[in-house]
């Protein structure tokens, strides 16, 4: 593999901005590298080579013409999760029902990136509509983790993180509805930020559960995280849940960060988060974080918020409920997959067909989960409940955020588990958020950084860092100063650990 | 909390326009009884006194100004369409009310 | 298999039991745009042409508020004496329809925008009857299916049906009523009245075009009958499709009689949804609702919530218009009217479209004059409502003026009426194509005259001798000659002049 594809996306950015190497070339060298592994990683749905070389001779052709770069990552190529409306490429959220179809608008995200002369490379595999955790719900067969080709990349946005860690793109877009971006960077040794709700546009994000879903960036180092936060996130009026404020200012944290220093600064251990069903190296890796920390100069504190283990119950009545709704669209009418119109069949026999042809098990699943959980009889009980536990998540958020400033915790409690051994077991699969969905029930900020390799098992772990609503630019800080007392500690840079992939030909 | 049945589970499956088969039936009708018994645990602690949050951002009256903003073409409309005739969606035969 | 219900004699239906009623009635606003996207909010167009993402429910595309019809909305609560909510939310009712883009309909559920509100109706004999006002909420309109195929292009029998988006997600406000009960033999009036007054209502407002064979104001009708005596509602029907004022009479009035042949016979009334056949007056069943429908409601997290501050509040209700009633007094006094007179007007459904015809400058004379005589003539043939005819106060008053100024007779402002009502236009444009201006032209007229008296030499000797009278039979040819375009008096004056008397 050439240099190029090693590099950050900053280090990418500055030497495309100073013309030391053309956009073109650094993205022919992605869709190289892409060319080379995907048949083994399998991180993409679809490759835009075209365009994404046009987007890039569009930056050179402004940099030659003497124009300031559009943006501080104009020119560094991206990684789109399939998730996201794009007008020149399919959007098929992993499922048979959206095969092929191209939206005839771009998402807001898109757009933005467009705008920031960031070229997309292509459409990132994920699972079905977002529901899952390992992207084996993808109706097009599973990505591989680069560190074992054995193992689940997380999911949903499995191929985002893939494609990151197999250096197929610098950067790349994940949405997290219950740990979806966080997730995949654990397991990937990747960064994943899940930005405060409402931060990031959800317009033309195809909704899976709407009062969770946030984009967020998927990177190799916290910078670049921080980088595409500013160039995705903002005010859109297009959405009206989108927060009318100002950026939290996250490239200055991570810069910030970036000097070592943590002194002042508060951080609160999850109490909740650990012990009973917790790989035991993933533990001993929070902790060496934990100590990290504490080195830089941090307070660090143990910190309780009793109501976090009923996140998970809450989060799985919640986000099925919405699912049921928002997925009820797809009824073979207006786009997507149409099965029996033979003329025999009435318009409501065809809408149960294909639904039936179109989702997968675990689609189906919730939306029947949620269909039950909304009737009439079981609200109360089930939906009513749920957002009540809501409640009682952000207040011990808020109760937490009077004493420190970030809340840490483990990611997810194992690391990379293999292809195939939770499928029959919903429950078990559900476990992978357990850490994660607190912060998308309360809508506040969220980052995994990697924290090394589990000593059992050689995998990466991850570090979740939370902070309030609003304050993501705390997660960049301390991020950013982990992860570089991290490489210092390890003698060098943990992505570059991930071992050589299998190269087609 | 009550055990959902096969029947509850076909119902639902019509509710919810699924075209479910009888096997699909028995491993839904087992699944989501393992799940609703798990998820229960909400009412665990969901007492009366706790208001309900149903947005995570405190926002209010986000309101558009009444102006019209291009609209697709009939073409980009239909692009996506399975069948289209004169303009519109064709669709087979709807059932129903009159 | 709809087997013809027997009918009661409505007398007998009156004196065995007590109807109680309960009208919903749909209103699409006239905002620019729909309710939840920046598409035109227009009746009709090329199918599928006023869509964007978010009307079409395309994956990914989100709703964001119309301002305005929030506006419109409370401004409608409170001409209807409603509380104004403080707070409230959008729900997501979920059912699937393919005129439907998302299957779920975005509208409001246990948290309406105004609640509690009434509104008084006075009958045709002058009778106040107040109306409970359950509540105003906001939602959408759906998409309009065609049905291709079959013998009837109704849905039953059809091949296959064709969908246009263009109406779905128009701002529509659902206003319903509490149970109205004794009005007894009244409720049919009561019916006609109460939908009259909010039509009158919300045309003050000017928040919709209220045109009910246009579908922008749509009344669903529920009837229940219980039985003298007791206090017990009974099984209603909901009777929908009724499309003009005049139908939301007949179609109470007959489901009392059918629903009462039931219930004398024994038999029980079927909770269901009927629609209303303009044709002979009848209803008939639709979906039967065996068990309510589960539409599992849940509040919409793509909206935030909606929290009119007082000072929003107050500040609409300053932009309240005069009421219908209190119009109505100030145009008695004005126009010195009698009680009577009034009356009239007002049944006739005249006294509105008179004072806009005013209002947009015409005298209130000739006002009346065109709206009582020929224009209510035309109303009948049509079998509409006065205010339901295609030509607005605004046209009838140009009409008015053109005839004022001299460029119409009584007779071509007539045909120019026609023209608008057939729909070519406004009255200069029919003026213009139909070539209907008076002429005036002095010179073409001498022509005519001269022409006319020629052909007549022996009327035109007694003219000069003093006859002046026999000058009709000159003025009639040259009216004739000129195809009734020419001013009868100028034309008399010429001739006159012509032959030196
Ligand atoms: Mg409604
Ligand atoms: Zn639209």
């Amino acid at each position: 593999m050439t240099e190029l594809i090693k590099l950050t996306a900053a280090e990418l950015a500055e030497k495309i901005h100073s013309r030391e190497v053309s956009a073109e070339e650094v993205t022919r060298a992605h869709l190289d590298r892409i060319a080379q592994v995907d048949d083994f990683v399998h991180a993409f749905l679809h490759v835009n080579a075209d365009g994404a070389v046009e987007a890039a001779r569009a930056v050179d052709a402004r940099l030659a013409a003497g124009d300031a770069p559009v943006s501080p990552l104009a020119g560094v190529p991206l990684a789109l999760k399939d998730v996201m409306t794009t007008v020149d490429m399919p959007t098929t959220c992993g499922s048979r029902t959206l095969e092929g179809w191209r939206p005839p608008y771009d998402a807001t995200v898109t757009r933005r990136l467009r705008e920031a002369g960031v070229p997309i490379l292509g459409k990132t595999n994920m699972d079905e509509f977002a529901m899952g955790s390992s992207t084996e719900n993808s109706a097009f067969g599973p990505s591989h983790n680069p560190w074992d080709h054995a193992r689940i990349p997380g999911g949903s946005g499995g191929g985002s993180s893939a494609s990151v860690a197999a250096f197929e793109a610098p950067l790349a877009i994940g949405t997290d509805t219950g740990g979806s971006i966080r997730q995949p960077g654990a397991v990937t040794g990747t960064v994943g930020v899940k930005p405060t709700y409402g931060g990031v546009s959800r317009y033309g994000l195809v909704a899976f559960s709407s009062s969770l879903d946030q984009a967020g960036p998927c990177t190799r180092t916290v910078l670049d995280a921080a980088l595409l936060h500013e160039v995705i996130a903002g005010h859109d009026p297009m959405d009206s849940t989108s927060i009318d404020a100002p950026v939290p200012p996250v490239v200055a944290a991570a810069r910030q960060g970036l000097t070592g220093d943590l002194t002042g600064v508060k951080v609160g251990v999850v109490k909740e988060f650990g012990g009973d069903g917790y790989q035991p190296g993933v533990l001993r890796s929070f902790e060496a974080a934990v100590e990290q920390l504490r080195a830089l100069g941090a307070e660090v504190v143990e910190v309780s918020c009793p109501h976090f283990t009923y996140a998970l119950p809450a989060y799985y009545l919640i986000a099925p409920s919405e699912c049921s709704s928002n997925l009820a669209r797809f009824d073979a009418m207006r786009y997507g997959l149409r099965v029996g119109d033979d003329g025999g069949h009435s318009a409501e026999e065809v809408m149960s067909l294909t639904r039936e042809a179109g989702f997968g098990a675990e689609v189906k699943r919730r939306i029947m989960l949620g269909t039950y959980a909304l009737s009439s009889g079981y609200y109360d009980a089930y939906y009513g409940s749920a957002q009540k536990v809501r409640t009682l998540i952000t207040r011990d958020f808020e109760a937490a955020f009077e004493r420190v400033d970030v809340l840490v915790s483990p990611t997810t409690p194992t690391t990379a588990f293999k292809i195939g051994e939770r499928v029959d077991d919903p429950m078990a699969m559900y476990l992978a958020d357990l850490c994660t969905i607190p912060s998308n029930l309360a809508g506040n900020a969220a980052m995994s950084v990697p924290s090394g390799l589990s000593d059992e098992d050689g995998l990466p772990v991850g570090l979740q860092i939370m902070a309030p609503a609003l304050a993501d630019d705390r997660l960049y800080r301390v991020g950013a100063a982990y992860e570089a007392a991290r490489d210092a500690a390890a003698g060098g840079s943990l992505v570059h650990k991930v071992p050589e992939l299998e190269v087609t030909k | 909390m009550p055990n959902i049945s096969r029947d509850e589970v076909a119902h639902l499956a019509k509710l919810a326009r699924l075209a479910v088969t009888d096997e699909e039936l028995d491993v839904f009708a087992g699944q989501l009884d393992q799940i609703l018994d798990a998820v229960a645990k909400v009412g665990e602690v969901a007492g009366q006194d706790i208001p309900p949050t149903s947005h995570a951002v405190p926002l209010t009256n986000v309101f558009r100004a009444d102006e019209v903003r291009p609209s697709l073409s009939q073409q980009q409309a239909l692009s996506g369409a399975p069948a289209a005739e004169e303009g519109r969606f064709r669709v087979p035969r709807i059932l129903g009310e009159e | 298999m709809t087997r013809t219900a027997d009918l009661m004699d409505y007398a007998e239906v009156v004196e065995r039991y007590d109807p109680v009623l309960g009208l919903e009635v749909h209103v699409e606003l006239s905002t620019n745009t729909k309710m939840f996207c920046g598409c035109e909010n227009r009746f009709g167009g090329e199918p599928n042409t006023h869509v964007c993402p978010t009307c079409l429910g395309l994956p990914g595309a989100l709703p964001v508020v119309n301002g305005k019809a929030v506006e419109s909305a409370i401004r409608i609560g409170l001409a209807l004496n409603c509380e104004i909510a403080s707070w409230c939310r959008f729900a997501r009712k979920n059912y699937f329809y393919p005129d439907m883009p998302k299957n779920f309909q975005t509208s409001q559920y246990d948290e309406p925008i105004a609640f509690n509100g009434f509104l008084d109706l006075t009958l045709d004999d002058g009778e106040v009857v107040r109306v409970e006002i359950e509540r105003a909420h906001m939602e959408e309109d759906t998409g309009k299916s065609l049905h291709v195929g079959g013998a009837t292009g109704r849905i039953h029998g059809a091949e296959h049906s064709l969908l246009d988006y263009n109406r779905a997600g128009v701002p529509l406000i659902e206003i319903v009523t509490k149970p109205i009960t004794g009005t007894g033999a009244r409720a049919p009036e009561v019916a006609r009245a109460y939908v009259t007054a909010l039509r009158d209502l919300l045309r003050a407002l000017d928040v919709s075009d209220v045109r009910m064979d246009q579908g922008s104001l749509r009344c669903d009708a529920n009837v229940s009958l219980m039985p003298k005596g007791t206090t017990e509602f009974g099984t209603r029907t909901e009777t929908k499709n009724v499309n003009s004022l005049r139908s939301v009479e007949r179609a109470v009035r007959y489901e009392m009689t059918r629903q009462a042949a039931l219930l004398a016979d024994g038999r029980s009334i079927t909770q269901e949804t009927r629609h209303f056949q303009e044709a002979d007056g009848t209803t008939s069943p639709g979906r039967t609702k065996e068990t309510a429908e589960d539409y599992r409601y849940f509040p919409e997290p793509d909206l935030v919530p909606i929290a009119p501050s007082r000072e929003w509040v107050d500040e609409l209700r300053g932009t309240m218009p005069e009421m219908p009633w209190e119009r109505r007094k100030r145009i008695q006094a004005e126009w010195q009217l009698s009680d009577a007179e009034l009356r009239d007007l007002v049944n006739a459904g005249a006294v509105e479209v008179i004072a806009a015809t005013v209002d947009a400058g015409a005298p209130s004379a000739e006002a009346r004059g065109w709206w009582v005589s020929y224009l209510t003539q035309q109303a009948n043939k049509q079998g509409v409502e006065l205010a339901e005819l295609p030509i607005t106060p605004a046209q009838v008053a140009r009409v008015i003026a053109l005839v004022a100024e001299g460029s119409l007779t009584n007779k071509l402002a007539r045909e120019v009426v026609d023209g608008v009502l057939a729909g070519e236009g406004e009255p200069d444009e029919v003026v213009e194509k139909r070539g209907l201006k008076v002429v005036s032209d002095d010179s073409a007229l001498y022509a005519a005259v001269d022409e006319a008296l020629a052909a007549q030499p022996d009327v035109a000797e007694k003219i000069r001798g003093g006859k002046v009278q026999a000058a009709g039979a000159i003025v009639g040819a040259v009216m004739k000659a000129t195809k009734g375009q020419a001013d009868a008096k100028r034309v008399r004056e010429l001739v006159l002049e012509r032959v030196g008397s």
